[in-house]
């Protein structure tokens, strides 16, 4: 993926790249063993340093942030974050994507071939801003009773992650880009934002810009899906749109998702689910994480591996058909190629 | 409890007068459509039409005019039409300002599939309680410095008190199985915390009706995929803003959805969130549905319950025949001809 700054070298010795490797909670763990057991089964010159991130102390997740510091690029399955503990506790998730300055949260939502879902022909890139907005992760309460939670929109990130959209849609040769959000409301904040993706779509004339409110997004979404490009929106309208595409191509377990910074590259499934009530019982549909894997090849340039790995794991959607929510196990489908 | 009370039981006996905003564009017209369905009805219902343009009132604050407001404060129920939000007239958005004359904390919005209207999604039958006085739409934002900007979302235990109690009494009163609330707290732990935990407290006190939790984005997910899982959704101001508007999106769009608000001291205004379409205005081609559906949705909450069924299923056995329909719902005939049907079908139940 391009950026501003050509990124260092990612870790390579010998031939070999080593990544790092969070298993997370839920269906993280099984997913991730589903990519090793392929990768080592296609000889991918790829090692895993595993980070085992448990939700109590916070040297753990220090630890995985130092690990893909000095790897640069990391695959990781979803931290559970147990909304029960103090304020003070915060999301790991949130703590790693902030602390590695994964600014850009991408996700490709097409219509796969072999999987029934309602509408189709959907091809929507979303690119979500991944470091503010609602997720500061800043809540006070000024009085008993009374809780503020702010919401901090940026000039410099706002014209990053338009900037970073734009070159994206100019690359794919994607032609329009639709910035999401509710300006009429938050008109400061939300206003801000806009107006940065107008400044940056400026230059950009080859490509068309126009700008939606949310509501009005997710209303479209369920009726004419058809009808977006790319959209680029702040860090919760990201959330919500996400989550509406993923579910509109078959669901969470189809869809990868990948957070890029100026030196780091995480990768995950696109909804970034826990899956705790299907962990651990062979059901979990492999193909998100699978195609994140993929996601991550073509990031350390092994392109052959990637497309190999790709066509396997689409082929086996169409041609034996497993069908989503059917009984059959996860396994088998993984080493069907 | 304060909540109990907004459920009071109309008698049946003497006509009920009902503060009218027709609104502006299209909302003239649909009003007519709706009064005289009513009409054919027998409901007994007495309109009173109001403007609720603002004026400046006494202390340069922008009000909305004391006949319209001593209107609704007399009668307790308004329907309204849609009001064009004009872009330099200088006075506030005229929604905001009604809703903060009459407290309309609770939107109600319940999203059921018309027969007859195709969409992608069918038997949906969920209903979305928004808290609308909160939340990150309490306007307040300041720039720090030069390129920060902090809006903030705030969130309070009364409030949030206030649309728990009254989703499960709405849940109760409408034969609901469940509650879900929808929250980000695992992200905005103290404010959705806050939230949530004025649910379940609220929860606690209506033992049979099932209550759940679940996240903004699983809710989206879940419901792009099978609408048919959920029940009764409450949530803060911008999931509801965007949730409502997602299962509006799921059975149709704005033009057959109904709404209601619900305010402090039993005022209730019921509504259609659609906008004035100017450029059908005056042509007899608007639908009314969206308004007509709101005035049963309002019928049902003054306990009028048979006019309620019979107008609804009048409309709804005219969409599904597919006949005589407007426009927007794939037919050519006028609004005219579509109320006219109505108004037979009302009339032939009897």
């Amino acid at each position: 993926m391009a950026t501003v700054k050509p990124l260092p070298p990612p870790a390579k010795y010998g031939g070999r790249h080593t990544v790092t490797l969070i298993p997370g909670d839920g269906i993280g763990p099984e997913l991730l063993n589903h990519v090793r057991e392929l990768f080592r089964f296609s000889c991918v010159p790829v090692d895993f340093e595993v980070v085992n991130v448990c939700s109590s102390t916070e040297d753990d997740i220090n630890n995985a942030i130092t690990a893909i510091r000095r790897n640069g690029v990391a695959l990781k399955g979803n931290i559970e974050t147990l909304h029960t503990l103090p304020a003070s506790h915060k999301s790991r998730n949130n703590l790693l994507r902030t602390s590695l300055d994964l600014y850009a949260n991408v996700m490709h939502c097409k219509s796969l071939p072999g999987v029934q879902t309602r509408h189709n022909n959907i091809d929507i890139m979303i690119i979500r801003e991944n470091t503010e907005g609602e997720y500061s992760s800043l809540e006070h309460e000024s009085v008993t009773g009374v809780v503020e939670c702010l919401k901090i929109i940026t000039r410099t990130n706002s014209l990053r992650i338009a900037e970073y959209a734009f070159k994206l849609a100019r690359e794919k040769g994607r032609k329009r880009v639709t910035a999401v959000h509710k300006a009429n409301i938050m008109k400061l904040g939300d206003g801000l934002f806009l107006q940065c993706c107008r400044e940056v779509a400026a230059g950009y004339p080859d490509i068309a810009f126009d700008a939606m409110i949310v509501d009005n997004t997710t209303m479209q979404l369920v009726s004419k899906p058809q009808q977006f490009d790319v959209m680029v929106m702040p860090n919760l309208y990201g959330n919500v749109v996400s989550n509406v595409c993923a579910g509109l191509v078959g669901g969470p377990g189809l869809v990868p998702g990948a957070n890029y910074g100026h030196d780091y590259a995480v990768f995950e499934t696109a909804t970034r689910n826990t899956g705790k009530s299907i962990a651990d019982r062979n059901i979990a549909n492999p193909t998100a994480m699978l195609l994140a894997s993929c996601m991550m090849l073509d990031h350390l340039k092994l392109y052959d591996y990637a497309t190999m790995i790709r066509n396997a794991v689409l082929t086996t959607m169409n041609e034996t058909r497993v069908r989503l929510n059917s009984p059959r196990r996860c396994s088998p489908h993984t080493f069907h190629n | 409890m304060a909540a109990l009370a907004l459920f009071k039981v109309f008698g049946s006996g003497g006509m009920q007068t009902v503060t009218l905003i027709p609104g502006d564009g299209i909302g003239p017209e649909i009003s007519t459509a709706v009064m005289k369905i009513f009409e054919a009805a027998k409901a007994p219902i007495q309109w009173e039409e109001k403007n609720v343009t603002a004026i400046k009132g006494p202390g340069g604050k922008w009000i909305i005019p004391p006949e319209a407001k001593e209107s609704m404060d007399k009668n307790k129920i308004g329907l309204k039409g849609p009001l064009k939000t004009p872009i330099a007239a200088g006075h506030p958005s005229m929604n905001l300002l009604l809703r903060k004359t009459f407290d309309l904390y609770a939107n109600v919005r319940p999203c059921m599939s018309i027969e007859g209207y195709k969409t992608p999604y069918t038997d949906v039958d969920l209903v979305t309680i928004r808290e609308n006085t909160e939340g990150e739409y309490s306007g307040i934002e300041h720039t720090i410095v030069d390129g920060v900007v902090q809006s903030i979302k705030l969130i309070t235990e009364d409030a949030s008190r206030k649309i728990a109690e009254y989703a499960f009494e709405y849940a109760k009163n409408n034969q609901r199985a469940s509650v879900t609330a929808v929250h980000k707290a695992n992200i905005m732990r103290m404010s959705d915390g806050l939230f949530l935990r004025k649910c379940r407290q609220v929860a606690e006190n209506y033992r049979d009706i099932k209550f759940t939790e679940m996240y903004l984005d699983t809710v989206c997910l879940n419901m792009v995929q099978d609408p048919t899982q959920f029940d009764v959704l409450v949530m803060p101001n911008l999931y509801g803003d965007i949730l409502s508007d997602l299962c509006a999106g799921l059975i149709g769009g704005l033009g057959v959805t109904p709404s209601g608000n619900i305010g402090a001291n039993n005022v209730a205004i019921f509504e259609s969130v659609h906008g004035t379409a100017p450029d059908i205005a005056g042509l007899d081609l608007a639908n009314p549905t969206a308004l007509l559906l709101s005035a049963v949705m309002m019928l049902r909450h003054m306990g009028m319950h048979d006019y309620s069924k019979k107008i609804e299923t009048a409309c709804f056995n005219t969409i599904r025949d597919k006949k005589v329909l407007t426009g927007d719902l794939g037919g050519k005939s006028k609004c005219s001809e579509f109320t006219a049907e109505i108004c037979q079908r009302v009339r032939d139940m009897d």
